[in-house]
């Protein structure tokens, strides 16, 4: 074999020849064949294969949708309107992209609490765990840029709210948001612009979404019971192992996805949308879209704008932080008793803020989202902190395979992080 | 097993999560609507699952439209060929869109002219312009119909409550001029007039009798049609694609058992 | 209920083990067998999946709805041709002289490239209706306007590639293989045409 080629174990000879000059069929074989994988997943590990699934299910989508669209004031609403009825199957495509944010955004907060509870964001996944926040925050950009687009009464008034948030920056406030106009109102140019990169930023997802399996691949998965594999025996290849769980997990998704799109696509959405945007009439009762009501509620709970935009933003910064803010040496919950129950009032409080946001901002709505606001930022920065020494975990298990296996015992300290023979 | 029950139990609150969020949408607005009157179901044909247009009443509805709400709403997004759908013949289609003048041009001298719409012009619009429909409507502006019942709170049945939730205001409700109570409607004062009298508006030629909640019940099958024309199809092809779907999860399902087996 | 899934694919499972090679392998038959239909269906599914995609770039009913146009003919004197356009491409409409026709006419069909008679291209000999556009790479072929030039045959002539086409609209020399294409009309009276 000549010098340089890379040495190729594959029999197929036009497989080889490929993989001998670039080695991807090697790569995927090592990531997502061989890798060894922690055997003890529950359900819950599902949604990051769902959410990548969902990822190009919206990009294939949304490429035919743009397809039909015009971004431009006169015609945005009607274009989607001729997508609906005179293109083929364009019903279909627009209901699936426009239900599909939702179930991405389901499927991602599933998984990052699928995170918060397992601890996968401690060391040493800090970086992977930062990363897939870097990614929820260009979904969240994207989702909102792409609820805009159909130039409804709801695009218009959201844009011209979420916008206006930056005019609460001291002194460049203003100029920020003219900037981000390109006019002094939310007009053509701000259409234009978000259709360009509501457009770019699903690929800088891409990107990023490879950064996060590449750290993923470094660290390791982490597993519902949050110790390391200590070798062979607690982890299996990915495939068949996990590609066929995955493919279970999917299916059933798709089901769930399916009831959406075809019985109730409008469910999730909100009616004021279908009315062509006005700037000079704002509905009644403006609501972001579903996903974002927690955030909007949190905005609302200060009384005073900068304080309310500063809180917003922060609540999902604090993630960047968390890995260093939890000091418990134990990742999984199901190991800390305490911490356990704080996580599920935290997740109690993020509905709570769900349905406070969806509520005008009077009454019993304020009360409510001024406490779980003040729960959901104690639980990161008071109560994970101190609970780290106060709290005393549960008995951790000797490895993996023991619980599950009865079997197996301590191996040899040099046969942790090897991978796993090809079969 | 603990760590096993424990998944369910986190599967189980994902969907919780969902129930919870499609919870909050559906019972926002009723709790936004304070004062508002609960919107009765008028029951229609194309509600359910598996429900589809009677194509009878879409036609009759499409009757009313034609006679009494054009006057003053458009219905942009429709064409004439569309009609077709509703299952009107070509030669009906091609008669009621040549019944109306649409304008077209410039013709080679520059100038706009007038000629007989044909199927594939949109539903003519009753005023050019918005200033012009606000100017003949004592300021206010019918809205466009073509997507009515998915722009309401309610759809069908709000549209059909309304037609028919017209009465004398009660006791110390003072309407502003050219205002008509209606109970359904938000903030009870509405700027059009009760539309359906219901005496021989509409003739309508399937010998049905024309009273004011037949033709309210008509116009608003007919408008849940214009809005979702996809709807019958959408819902056939959703049924086989759970169906689908379910048998494929049984056999990935029934795959994933075997491959783990060895495991356990 | 996982029990009954699982077992439930076991019947036609077992027939298949049944004359299957090796029967001490059954478990192994019948997980591949099972893949197989899974896979299957898998593939079927992500078809139906991908033809909705496809189907969305082909003509949308709002473009299939203005596939006709009518054309008013009676301002067009003889010798003059007028350019109309019909699914967004131009369509020659020519009130043909006499000398056109006949020299149309005489033609040998032996001759042609793409033999077709007059005849066969006309509904009237004196109006002749086609797609104006070259069947070489698809540029307008020049002709319509008494300055243009015709070509070696009188009638078009495509400055792209140099293809000459007669008062008939038929291909005589040049790279390219066809005649203009008469597309589908009809006379809806003696002095309207509805092309489509």
């Amino acid at each position: 074999m000549a010098s340089g080629l890379h040495q190729s174990d594959f029999k197929n000879p036009v497989v080889r020849w490929i993989d001998a000059r670039l080695p991807v069929f090697t790569m995927m074989e090592k990531e997502y064949g061989t890798f060894p994988t922690p055997r003890n997943f529950n359900y819950l590990w599902n949604f990051g294969a769902l959410a990548m699934v969902t990822l190009l299910i919206m990009i294939a989508t949304g490429i035919f949708l743009a397809m039909n669209y015009t971004p431009h004031v006169n015609h945005a609403f009607d274009s989607v309107e001729r997508i609906m009825r005179d293109v083929n199957y364009g019903w279909l495509l627009r209901y699936v992209h426009a239900n599909g944010a939702s179930m991405f955004f389901i499927v991602v907060y599933v998984h990052i609490w699928r995170g918060l509870y397992y601890g996968s964001y401690k060391a040493p996944r800090e970086l992977l765990w930062m990363l897939g926040v870097v990614i929820f925050l260009l979904m969240m950009a994207t989702a909102f840029m792409g609820y805009v687009l159909p130039w409804g009464q709801m695009s218009f008034w959201g844009a011209t709210v979420i916008t206006n948030l930056f005019s609460a920056i001291p002194l460049v406030g203003d100029s920020i948001v003219t900037w981000l106009w390109g006019g002094f109102s939310v007009d053509n140019p701000t259409l234009n612009r978000f259709f360009s990169l509501h457009y770019l930023l699903p690929f800088v997802i891409v990107g990023v979404v490879f950064l996060h399996v590449a750290a993923l691949h470094i660290t390791g998965s982490n597993n519902p019971l949050g110790i390391d594999p200590k070798g062979p025996q607690d982890t299996v290849p990915f495939h068949p192992y996990y590609t066929v769980k995955d493919s279970v997990g999917l299916v059933a998704y798709f089901v769930v996805f399916a009831v959406l799109v075809f019985f109730f696509p409008n469910l999730l959405g909100h009616p004021d949308n279908y009315i062509p945007a006005n700037p000079l009439v704002t509905p009644p009762h403006i609501v972001p879209e579903w996903y974002f009501l927690p955030y909007y509620a949190i905005l609302r709970a200060v009384p005073n704008k900068l304080g309310g935009v500063v809180l917003m933003f922060s609540s999902i910064l604090i993630l960047f932080v968390l890995p260093w803010l939890d000091t418990s040496p134990v990742r999984s919950m199901r190991f800390r008793p305490i911490a356990r129950i704080a996580l599920l009032l935290w997740t109690v409080a993020f509905f709570v803020l769900m349905w406070c946001g969806s509520q005008p901002p009077e009454g019993i709505a304020v009360v409510l989202a001024r406490i779980g606001t003040a729960y959901y930022f104690a639980y990161f920065l008071v109560i994970l902190p101190l609970l780290g020494w106060f709290e005393r975990p549960l008995p951790l298990p000797e490895s993996i395979a023991r619980p599950v296996l009865r079997g197996g015992g301590p191996l040899p300290a040099g046969a942790t992080s090897k991978p796993m023979e090809k079969a | 097993m603990f760590g096993f029950r424990f998944s369910l139990r986190g599967g189980r609150s994902a969907l919780r999560a969902l129930a919870v969020a499609g919870g909050l949408l559906a019972a926002s607005p009723a709790l936004a609507a304070e004062g508002e009157i609960a919107i009765p179901n008028a029951n229609f044909s194309f509600q359910g699952l598996f429900g589809t247009f009677d194509r009878a009443a879409v036609q009759r509805g499409f009757l009313v439209y034609k006679d009494v709400c054009a006057a003053c709403h458009s219905m942009q997004q429709l064409y004439y060929r569309n009609l077709q759908e509703i299952g009107l013949s070509e030669a009906q289609v091609r008669a009621i869109a040549a019944s109306v003048e649409v304008q077209d041009g410039p013709n080679d001298e520059g100038q706009m002219f007038e000629r007989p719409g044909r199927p594939s012009d949109r539903f003519r619009r009753p005023f050019p312009n918005e200033q012009a429909a606000r100017a003949a409507n004592n300021g206010a502006l019918p809205p466009d119909l073509s997507v009515i019942t998915k722009a309401r709170e309610g759809g069908a049945n709000y549209i059909y409550a309304l037609l028919t939730g017209y009465s004398d205001p009660p006791e110390g409700v003072t309407l502003m001029p050219g205002m008509s109570y209606n109970k359904y409607f938000p903030g009870h004062q509405i700027a059009m007039a009760p539309p359906l009298s219901g005496e021989g508006q509409v003739e309508y030629t399937d010998g049905t009798k024309a009273t004011v909640e037949q033709m309210a019940h008509d116009v608003a099958t007919f408008l849940a049609w214009a809005s979702e024309p996809e709807m019958e199809v959408r819902k056939a092809l959703g049924v086989r694609m759970v169906l689908f779907l379910t048998i494929l999860g049984c056999l990935a399902y029934a795959v994933k058992r075997k491959v783990w087996a060895d495991l356990h | 209920m996982a029990e009954t899934l699982a077992t439930h694919p076991g019947a036609p499972l077992g027939a298949e083990a049944a004359h299957g090679a090796e029967p001490e392998h059954g478990g192994g038959k019948r997980r591949d067998f099972l893949k197989l239909v899974t896979g299957a269906f898998a593939v079927v599914g992500t078809g139906a999946i991908v033809w909705p995609f496809i189907s969305s770039m082909n003509p949308s009913r709002d473009v299939l709805a203005l596939s006709t146009t009518e054309v008013d003919l009676s301002p067009i004197q003889v010798g003059q041709a007028v350019t109309v356009v019909w699914r967004g491409k131009p369509v020659f409409v020519r009130h043909r002289t006499q000398q056109d026709i006949e020299a149309a006419q005489q033609v040998p069909v032996s001759e042609l490239r793409d033999p077709q008679t007059d005849a066969q291209r006309v509904i009237k000999p004196e109006w002749l209706v086609m797609i104006g556009i070259c069947t070489h790479l698809g540029c307008v072929p020049l002709g319509q306007k008494p300055t243009d030039p015709h070509g070696d045959y009188g009638g078009w002539f495509c400055p792209c590639h140099g293809s000459h086409y007669d008062t008939s609209g038929r291909i005589r020399k040049g790279p390219a293989p066809k005649n203009l294409v008469v597309p589908p009309y009809t006379f809806t009276s003696d002095t309207q045409i509805r092309i489509g």
